[in-house]
């Protein structure tokens, strides 16, 4: 892997790691990186519910790492970082909660679009997010890569938490784009 | 009509629908990366069946996980339902979620709002 991509890695850990990936994003690795998390957590001391909450978003995570993967389209940069599909996946256990992280290349143009989307959500109170995510089921269609538009606006609802993001400069047209969700563990009563 | 049963699998749901009885069963998981193709088949199934269906329509939700991509196939399904049920015919969707788990609850939920169909919530309890 590249300096700039071991370096966005860095910066994306945090924590105790409980699975990280790094490669290709395809659906055989989604569906191994479930069942590997889903084993994991079955030791886990935690509710039941909040298990599902965990899965749920992580499952919203990855796909959407999977829908929206942009290769980067350069003849002089690494090459590492030029495979197709390639996304950065962690999650990893803090002390009052689970912290996921994911990263993949976007065009540089993308990034107003997406800052735009996540600070709206980010600026919404929970029952404003019930009606966004009903509108938004009820009227937006599908994308041509498959996505609903509901991913985000789901991972905030069932965490009840803020969107994190950043955006790490790879070259002039692209960037490395990281985005960061916690999932809290209340503990067991 | 055609009956159709699909296994489950770690990513999709077990369907089955039998026009004669009019029971119609989601259950299990529904993660897929591609929800529109898994769906297309459950949607076209309906649309026919709506032309004679049973007289009274009974569909059981029961999952324990679905994704974003799915809840929009899913509710392709119960439109469906909805011109069943405007059309004068008898439907119930029976919305099924584990005692703690808040968020089935909600989702089914967000659906009876959106959908002019009887929703009945039922609680597992094991």
């Amino acid at each position: 892997m590249s300096f700039f991509l071991d370096q966005c890695y860095e910066q994306m850990n945090q924590g105790e790691v409980v699975v990280a990936y790094k490669g290709t994003i395809g659906a055989d690795i989604i569906a191994n990186t479930l069942s590997l998390v889903e084993l994991k957590l079955e030791k886990a001391e935690i509710q039941n519910a909040i298990k599902k909450k965990l899965y749920n978003v992580l499952v919203e995570s990855l796909q959407n790492l999977y829908h929206h993967v942009d290769t980067p389209l350069s003849e002089n940069e690494d090459k590492d970082d030029c495979k197709s599909n390639f996304g950065i996946f962690i999650l990893s256990k803090l002390n009052d909660g689970y912290r996921i992280s994911t990263g993949n290349f976007i065009h540089h143009n993308k990034i107003p679009i997406i800052k735009e989307k996540i600070d709206k959500i980010n600026s919404l109170s929970s029952e404003e997010l019930k009606d966004f995510y009903k509108f938004v089921l009820n009227n937006q269609k599908f994308s041509e890569k498959g996505g609903g538009g509901l991913g985000l606006i789901d991972m905030a609802r069932k965490t009840g938490n803020k969107l994190e993001y950043r955006f790490f400069e790879y070259n002039k047209d692209f960037d490395f784009f990281n985005l960061i969700v916690f999932i809290n563990t209340p503990e067991i009563i | 009509m055609e009956l159709i049963s699909i296994e489950g699998t770690p990513k999709t749901p077990t369907i089955t629908m039998n026009a004669e009885t009019g029971v119609v069963e989601i259950k299990g998981r529904s993660i897929p990366e591609n929800s529109i193709e898994f769906y297309k088949p459950i949607v076209d199934w309906l649309e026919e069946y709506s032309n004679s269906p049973a007289p009274k329509t009974i569909v059981n939700v029961q999952l324990e996980y679905f994704n974003t991509s799915s809840s929009k196939c899913i509710l392709d399904v119960f439109k469906k339902l909805e011109v069943l049920k405007k059309n004068n015919n008898d439907v119930v969707i029976n919305w099924y979620y584990e005692e703690d788990d808040e968020d089935m609850l909600e989702a089914g939920e967000d659906y009876e709002s959106i959908i002019k169909v009887p929703f009945k919530m039922i609680q597992i309890v094991d």
